[in-house]
């Protein structure tokens, strides 16, 4: 089980290797770059669109749930401050209107029972500072506070003219003549017999203060009065000093209802500004908070949301790109070893038809050289038994010379016949000296013309091989042919046997010829490689020297190097069993 | 001994058994299987070299024949083909196989070699 699964990692990771760069890309395989391409950027769109769209619908309605629930926590906090400050008015307003009605302007005239009604309202309502009476033309006939306001003429004043207007008032916050900021709630009382009066009381400002001051709003968040025409009223922080022009914020529209809205506060830090006008005074309440305080929420949730989306992005781009890069990798060189096999078929059928060209073209030629043979051989043998024909001696040596020609168009022909064969091993038993010294009758004259100098060192005493002969002749005939073509003339070829252990003898074959570049030796025993292919080389010959070592039991080793030469040892056993299937092996 | 020698290139089978009758074997000759079986009926040969490939009655077959009339006949194939069908059959029937042209010597052994002379 864990050696199919070793198998099967074992395929894959090649692939895995060819993501970050694809053969494809790198054999520039024009249609799969294009398929490659396409998928990837199909696989992208299909899934991104709807995952950014997705993303987006929930960025907005995330961020515009919670704005408007910020809005309206506003607006509560807003409406219910505005009933507390307007109640707050209601009630000292509502005393002095209780005040006037049981009491009458007679009492209220004399300034001890003013002091007492003071201290009762101070006792029931608090934050009055001062009481005082005022007649009809507007002189104060009665005080009572801490100060000294017996006798003021008020008439000109515009707090006055309203009370007597309206019924009652509420004063906007000033300094007055004590320097100290308050406000005053007036009443005026009327029988119309001429006895109107107008009661007034001054209020301090903490009362107020500790109303906004009760909303416990945060460091940056700040609630405030300002008067109609935008003149603060209680502290504000930051957005104006005490009855100076409100800063920063623009005036609020009026509106009977409580609203909030948005503005761009100082240094571009939006402000989220709740309001109300206090019914019956000069009052807007303001309710300030920063927009990035109030949103802090959607912040967290929105950096959550942009790193799950990042993180999507880059795990589908992996996925878009593994993916397909994968499957066209695997389906590129699937088509690669389609084509390989096809080629590789294609050239054994060249081969094979090659063959048989060879080996009818052999056959045609063999009978007629026989009957040559036989008929030269007939008249030989008339020279040699026959006293009658023996009388010119020149006949036997012309006869002889019509013999070793045929002798020699029968190798011909054998080879041509064998270069079609691919018989079983038929083992027999013969030294490695032999099998050398057979390849290298074949390759002598070569040598001798091109001055190569030709080393045999064959070790003493080694066992004969039991072996195909036919099969090793070929292998070395292969090997030191090739070292021929490795070699420059005057070039040496070394050729040495010696035992491995007991049951092994290795025979290797050194050139100091051009040697093999590291890429090629790795491919050099594939079918149909070839460095020599524009000379007419197959790139057959290694290939099938290596399948034949691999029938006889054997391997086949190589090692080179630029410049300096190559060698390649054959390790074979010295008793053959034979290995593999019959017919061809590896192309 | 009597050899028999089958070969459809008469000139080739002819010369052959003249040179052989130099070196003291005694062989006769035929151009094609129906003629040898015929003198095969008539004389009782201790060998027959056949041609493996020959029109209408082959050597393989040829041997078989030549097998069920005289059992203890002995048989060496000659083949100008060697191809792997040819030798696969030739080394079976556990016979020699001699490729053509052959060498005169070579027959003359294998011949002694097959009659253990």
């Amino acid at each position: 089980m864990s050696a199919k699964v070793g198998d099967i990692l074992r395929t894959i990771r090649p692939r895995w290797v060819a993501l970050y760069r694809p053969s494809f890309w790198v054999d520039r395989a024009r249609r799969y770059c294009y398929i490659w391409a396409l998928s990837i950027a199909l696989l992208a769109v299909v899934s991104l669109v709807p995952l950014t769209l997705m993303v987006t619908y929930v960025y907005q309605s995330s961020e515009q749930a919670i704005y408007k629930e910020n809005v309206l926590r506003i607006l509560r906090l807003t409406s219910n401050t505005r009933r507390t400050v307007t109640s707050f008015f209601e009630q000292r307003l509502n005393a002095l209107r209780f005040t006037v009605q049981v009491e009458s302007y007679s009492y209220l005239k004399r300034s001890d029972h003013l002091a007492g009604v003071l201290k009762n309202l101070k006792y029931g309502f608090g934050r009055i500072v001062d009481l005082g009476v005022i007649d009809a033309s507007g002189i104060q006939v009665a005080y009572t506070g801490p100060f000294e306001l017996t006798g003021k003429d008020y008439s000109g004043q515009d707090w006055f003219k309203k009370t007597a207007e309206q019924g009652a008032y509420v004063s906007d916050v000033f300094l007055g003549y004590r320097g100290v900021p308050h406000m005053i709630v007036a009443v005026r009382w009327g029988n119309g017999q001429g006895e109107d009066f107008v009661l007034r009381a001054t209020l301090d400002m903490e009362g107020l203060s500790e109303i906004l001051h009760s909303l416990e709003l945060s460091e940056r968040s700040v609630s405030f009065i300002i008067n109609r025409d935008g003149i603060i009223q209680t502290p504000s922080r930051r957005y104006g000093e005490l009855l100076e022009k409100m800063c920063c914020i623009p005036m609020p529209e009026y509106s009977e209802h409580t609203e909030v809205f948005e503005t761009g506060g100082e240094g571009g830090n939006p402000l989220m500004v709740g309001y109300a006008y206090i019914a019956n005074s000069p009052f807007i309440l303001l309710l300030v908070k920063e927009k990035s305080e109030i949103m802090q929420n959607w912040y967290g949730l929105r950096q959550n949301l942009i790193i799950f989306f990042l993180g999507s992005l880059v795990v589908i781009f992996l996925v878009c790109y593994v993916i397909p890069t994968y499957m066209i990798e695997s389906l590129y060189a699937a088509e690669q070893t389609q084509a390989r096999a096809i080629h590789r078929l294609e050239e054994t059928a060249r081969l094979a038809s090659l063959g048989r060209l060879a080996a009818g073209v052999a056959h045609e030629i063999n009978n007629p050289l026989a009957i040559i043979n036989e008929k030269a051989g007939l008249i030989k043998d008339f020279i040699t038994f026959k006293e009658e024909y023996k009388r010119d001696g020149r006949l036997e040596g012309l006869i002889d010379s019509v013999l070793e020609s045929v002798e020699r168009c029968g190798a011909v022909t054998k080879q041509l016949l064998g270069f079609a064969r691919h018989t079983g091993v038929s083992v027999s038993t013969f030294p490695v000296r032999q099998v050398i010294a057979d390849v290298l009758g074949f390759l002598e004259k070569e040598a001798s013309y091109r001055n190569i100098a030709l080393n045999l060192d064959i070790q003493d005493g080694l066992p004969p091989l039991v072996s195909d002969r036919g099969k090793l002749q070929q292998i070395f005939l292969n090997l030191i042919n090739n070292a021929f073509q490795a070699v420059n003339d005057g070039g040496r070829i070394d050729i040495a046997a010696k035992t491995v252990d007991a049951e092994r003898v290795a025979v290797s074959v050194s050139d100091n010829g051009c040697g093999i570049s590291e890429e090629n030796l790795q491919k050099i025993f594939d079918p149909f490689f070839s460095t020599k292919k524009g000379s007419g080389g197959t790139g057959l010959g290694l290939s099938i020297t290596h399948g034949l070592v691999q029938r006889l039991g054997g391997q086949i080793a190589v090692a080179s190097e630029i410049g300096k030469g190559t060698t390649f040892t054959v390790t074979l056993p010295i008793e053959t069993k034979e290995v593999g299937d019959e017919g061809p092996t590896r192309g | 001994m009597k050899v028999l020698l089958v070969d459809d290139e008469k000139e080739f089978v002819s010369a052959l058994a003249e040179r052989l009758s130099f070196r003291s074997v005694d062989a006769d000759w035929a151009v094609s299987g129906e003629a040898a079986l015929k003198m095969a009926e008539e004389t009782h040969y201790d060998l027959a070299v056949l041609d493996v490939k020959m029109p209408g009655l082959g050597g393989i077959e040829l041997r078989k024949q030549l097998h069920g009339m005289h059992p203890h006949m002995k048989f060496i194939f000659l083949t100008g083909h060697g191809s792997q069908e040819d030798f696969k059959v030739g080394s079976e029937e556990a016979a020699f196989y001699l490729a053509k042209p052959l060498k005169i010597e070579d027959l003359i052994h294998k011949i002694k070699e097959t009659l253990n002379l």
